[in-house]
């Protein structure tokens, strides 16, 4: 079955498309990359399958189950997102505890302390953080929450907009060791959006490249490593991050 | 080498906290000729600090002390604010990371640029156009009459960051001070940005401070390079030989970063229990 599968899609902000026509399946237990400039859709995307950006035609369908335009639930509890900016996206006045607990108490889902311990643990966060405020924690630490607060809710697929982007290398390497962790202890599905080409040799098996709102290459994550690129745009994106 | 443009002495800058004054340049020293310093170093290692207080940019309450702060044989830590305006601008001059945060909304491009020019010379108006044109082509602005007439929510985030620069040099200043100058931009923007600063910076012989946290960047664009951590230079490399890189620290440093074609299963992990907390 395919964690995710987009047909036809097109999407759009008020009158203005920024998405066309994309076609992409993406095999349960993959790790996939959406790669391009800004303003070339590939955050859209993961937006639109989450259900933030409702303005599209085409079909969505997660886990083998299509997508409504409305907030669905069911969907929320098999995809789960991680923004860029761990400062912006915890909020300010609730305890890491309070955090994590919201969404099992959306769900009415039980043994919320529990869960929010074992998390913790997961993500590789001390106990002592659990009733600390936002603004007690490094940059590291915060992204560590956003990615807990996504698995509360043992989603299946996870989406991942430019995860590690905001933080030091260092910090960016343990936030991407606890990724590739949590990928193979969990089964997890990634689709992750980033313009940085060696965080996807690291931790992704295949890539698309995107431009304009389209798709202009899949390629292999081998293909990356042997600069076996097809499309001028992609050798271009390649040549710019090798600085050749 | 002739007298060096800028040397640094034992700099120090603090700020108070409740719990004391803390420290967040810890005794910085560094000489600096007409050539390209790379300054590489993660959040809070003071790398933005040390080139904001050569500017005299740091307010109260925080302070700086050095042995020694010297610009071309001017005092910086003794001159007054009045003194510091005749050298902000026109002799050093700084670009700042984000440029929809550094130009000003109401003011057109053009404006902009003439108002950094004529702050520092005296120039018919007539001139003053004909500088600005000049500077926005040097920049590789194609069609800068009309770019000049636009405002800063107009222009995309690399032509902003060019406009900037077209800004910081049109006085020809001696020293350029970049911080993190392309890190709002994206990687394809980044490359035309920097190769435009080392093309402006070769051509006019200035020195140059480029700022960054990423250290393949900084060794491409610089002849030295400072590695601070925690206040402190760690080491100071020529920028060819990075792969040689003595201190742990650099070390580490180099290994966190994925490269283009990994290998390995996991990446190594700087040991932080010398950050506590973090």
């Amino acid at each position: 079955m395919n964690a995710i599968d987009l047909t036809n899609l097109d999407i759009a902000y008020g009158d203005t498309k920024v998405v066309f026509d994309v076609n992409l399946s993406i095999p349960e237990g993959e790790s996939f990359a959406l790669v391009g400039e800004s303003g070339s859709g590939k955050s859209t995307i993961l937006r639109a399958i989450a259900g933030l950006a409702p303005d599209w035609t085409g079909d969505i369908s997660v886990m083998g189950e299509a997508r409504s335009h409305h907030v669905d639930r069911n969907v929320s509890r098999k995809v789960q997102m991680v923004f860029q900016d761990p400062y912006g996206s915890l909020h300010p006045r609730k305890t890491i505890d309070a955090a994590l607990s919201e969404p099992l108490a959306i769900h009415g889902l039980g043994n919320r302390g529990e869960r929010v311990e074992a998390m913790l643990t997961a993500v590789g966060l001390d106990q002592r953080f659990r009733f600390r405020f936002p603004h007690q924690l490094s940059g590291g630490q915060r992204q560590r929450v956003a990615i807990a607060r996504a698995l509360m809710l043992e989603p299946k697929v996870m989406l991942l907009d430019e995860p590690t982007s905001a933080l030091d290398v260092s910090v960016q390497a343990e936030i991407l060791n606890l990724l590739k962790r949590l990928r193979r202890e969990q089964g997890l599905t990634f689709l992750m959006v980033t313009h940085n080409l060696p965080v996807v040799s690291f931790l992704c098996d295949r890539l698309a490249v995107m431009r304009h709102g389209r798709i202009v290459e899949i390629a292999d994550v081998a293909q990356l490593k042997s600069g076996d690129l097809k499309e001028p745009y992609s050798r271009e994106l390649l040549a710019a991050t090798e600085g050749g | 080498m002739a007298a060096p443009l800028l040397t640094v002495e034992n700099l120090r800058v603090s700020f108070p906290t409740h719990t004391g004054r803390v420290e967040v340049v810890k005794g910085l020293s560094f000489t600096l000729g007409r050539e390209r310093l790379g300054i590489v170093g993660e959040s809070g290692s003071g790398k933005s600090m040390t080139g904001r207080s050569i500017l005299k940019l740091i307010r109260k309450p925080g302070e700086v002390t050095a042995d020694m702060l010297e610009f071309d044989g001017v005092d910086i830590l003794s001159q007054s604010e009045k003194q510091m305006r005749a050298i902000r601008g026109a002799r050093i001059s700084m670009v700042m990371q984000d440029p929809k945060f550094s130009l000003n909304p109401v003011m057109t491009v053009g404006e902009q640029i003439a108002e950094a020019l004529v702050t520092h010379q005296k120039l018919p108006r007539r001139d003053v156009q004909a500088r600005i044109i000049e500077m926005l082509h040097a920049v590789r602005i194609n069609d800068p009459e009309r770019v000049a007439k636009l405002y800063p929510h107009e222009v995309s985030g690399g032509m902003g960051q060019r406009i900037m620069i077209a800004m910081m040099l049109i006085p020809e200043p001696e020293l350029l001070i970049a911080d993190e100058p392309t890190s709002a931009l994206d990687v394809s923007v980044q490359a035309q940005v920097l190769d435009i600063i080392d093309e402006l910076v070769r051509n006019k012989g200035m020195g140059l401070i480029l700022i960054s946290h990423d250290l393949n960047l900084v060794s491409r664009y610089c002849d030295r390079i400072l590695v601070m951590n925690g206040g402190r230079v760690v080491e100071e490399c020529a920028a060819g030989q990075l792969e040689n890189a003595q201190h742990p620290y650099t070390r580490g440093l180099l290994a966190a970063m994925p490269v283009i074609n990994e290998t390995r299963d996991e990446l190594p992990v700087l040991d932080r229990t010398q950050w506590a907390g973090t």
